[in-house]
């Protein structure tokens, strides 16, 4: 049982192990609903509160389940949270219900959950496994949101469209129109926008990544370099 | 000796393997009944919490979807034009596969004074692109619309979905229509002859929509009678029921 450390489980949810740009789950919901910023964070909370809750009790009964029903527990667990998360979507922000449809129910099959609760949650005490959940569902969710301001921007040139839908009255009147006749690029809000906008997130991901190291080692790459030099 | 020796080791190793045969099988019945009890808790525990949730948000639930039907038909029967809870209203359709449903629908009847002035029809257009679309259609007492909204469907975006009333306000342009406004003739979209526009890429669905709602407009004027019943309360609580044509039945 390795412990990392909250910097590092935090880095990893949020960057280096990111579940849809480097582990490439959950990418049915994240082409389907990132249409639009409010859809795309709706959905992501959702998916947040099921990761954390479920990441809690599954730390909380790992030594107290036998191994060959392990599996079955998880996802029940994780299946019981879908269920009240959508009951409670359901009354709470009813049109955004209506809207995200059948992916609140369909967060059950994110593997990332099944995924960090069976490789994370199962070995790891409360906290850790708490954080983790958190930091997992938070990158994911700042891709959903990204790519949904993306397509939403492109497609159909406004950001923040329908905000109040799930955060209130307040936020009714946050939309930012992108000038009055923009015909809106419709390839965007189809899914093989979602595809290309996906790729190219992960391409400038791992561009960002080798500028990176690059920029860690350029003293090595001088020695080399001096080294070549003089033989 | 010797023999009866072999015959007694080997009836104490059979003996053993048969003792460890059984411990195996009942480790293994044992591992099973414990994993079944396991699940079996863990599902009592999940199902209570559901059930805790599903009770404790039962009530928001019920009045967000009031809330949002009534949203819904204060788009065309605006609620200053009647005094009466349209939910509370309700009457199940006669003859519901007129209109295309496939289970019994509810309609709502919008009164001023007990006087009906206004009938909220629900569609399904069955032609749509993508299948079934739900609409709802406003006819007022003189056989003209007040308006029409497209409540659900599956029209591909960006081209057939136009007929939402926040993406375009094609779907308004038939308020105020009646059969008779255009001719029968006219109730078409301009590529089948007839008064209403098309969209740029996609026929099918506007089609499929103005055929909803002569098909609406139809079904009125056939069943006028039924749909306009005017219920008046006199002092002593009996139901003068007074019919379109006149003839009135008094208990």
């Amino acid at each position: 049982m390795s412990s990392e450390s909250y910097g590092q489980i935090a880095a990893n949810g949020l960057w280096h192990n990111n579940p849809a740009l480097v582990q490439g789950l959950g990418l049915c919901p994240l082409l389907a609903v990132t249409g639009s910023v409010v859809n795309a964070l709706g959905l992501g909370l959702a998916t947040i509160a099921v990761l954390t809750g479920s990441n809690m009790v599954v730390s909380c009964i790992r030594n107290h389940v036998s191994d060959s029903v392990r599996l079955p527990v998880f996802v029940m667990v994780i299946a019981s949270f879908t269920t009240c998360t959508e009951l409670l979507m359901k009354a709470y922000t009813y049109e955004l219900y209506q809207i995200l449809g059948i992916f609140i129910p369909l967060i059950v099959t994110n593997c990332v959950i099944l995924g960090r609760a069976d490789t994370f949650a199962s070995r790891h005490a409360l906290l850790p496994s708490m954080a983790d959940g958190l930091m997992m569902g938070l990158g994911f969710t700042l891709v959903l949101v990204l790519l949904g301001a993306i397509r939403e921007l492109l497609g159909s040139g406004t950001l923040m469209n329908n905000m109040h839908l799930l955060l209130g009255e307040l936020a009714r009147n946050w939309t930012l129109q992108l000038g009055e006749n923009y015909r809106g690029f419709l390839l965007a809000i189809l899914p093989p926008g979602a595809f290309l906008a996906t790729g190219m997130l992960i391409a400038g991901k791992n561009l960002l990544d080798r500028r990176l190291t690059k920029r860690q080692t350029p003293l090595n790459d001088n020695l080399i370099a001096t080294d070549a030099r003089a033989e | 000796m010797s023999e009866k020796a072999a015959v007694n080791e080997r009836t104490a190793v059979s003996e053993k393997k048969a003792v460890s045969n059984t411990t195996a099988t009942n480790s293994l019945a044992h591992s099973v009944k414990r994993g079944g009890l396991v699940l079996w808790l863990y599902g009592l525990l999940a199902t209570a919490v559901i059930a805790g949730t599903y009770l404790g948000t039962k009530e928001q639930i019920a009045q967000q979807q009031r809330m949002a039907r009534e949203r819904a038909l204060a788009q065309i029967v605006p609620p200053e034009h009647h005094d009466n809870d349209l939910l509370a209203d309700s009457f199940p359709l006669a003859d519901h596969q007129l209109l295309g449903h496939k289970i019994p629908a509810e309609a709502y009847r919008a009164r001023r004074a007990s006087e009906v002035i206004a009938v909220i029809l629900p569609v399904v257009a069955t032609e749509g692109y993508g299948g079934a679309m739900n609409i709802i259609v406003g006819i007022n007492r003189d056989g003209t619309l007040t308006g029409v909204r497209v409540l659900s469907h599956n029209e591909t975006p960006g081209l057939g979905d136009k007929i939402e009333a926040h993406k375009s306000e094609w779907i308004t342009r038939f308020d105020g229509r009646s059969l008779s406004d255009p001719a029968p003739e006219q109730w078409r979209v301009a590529k089948d002859g007839g008064e209403f526009d098309q969209f740029t890429g996609a026929t099918i669905t506007p089609r499929a929509v103005v055929k909803a709602v002569y098909q609406s407009l139809k079904y009125f004027s056939d069943h006028r009678g039924e749909l306009l019943i005017d219920a008046t309360l006199s002092g002593d609580l009996t139901l003068d029921i007074t019919r379109e044509d006149g003839e009135g039945e008094k208990p």
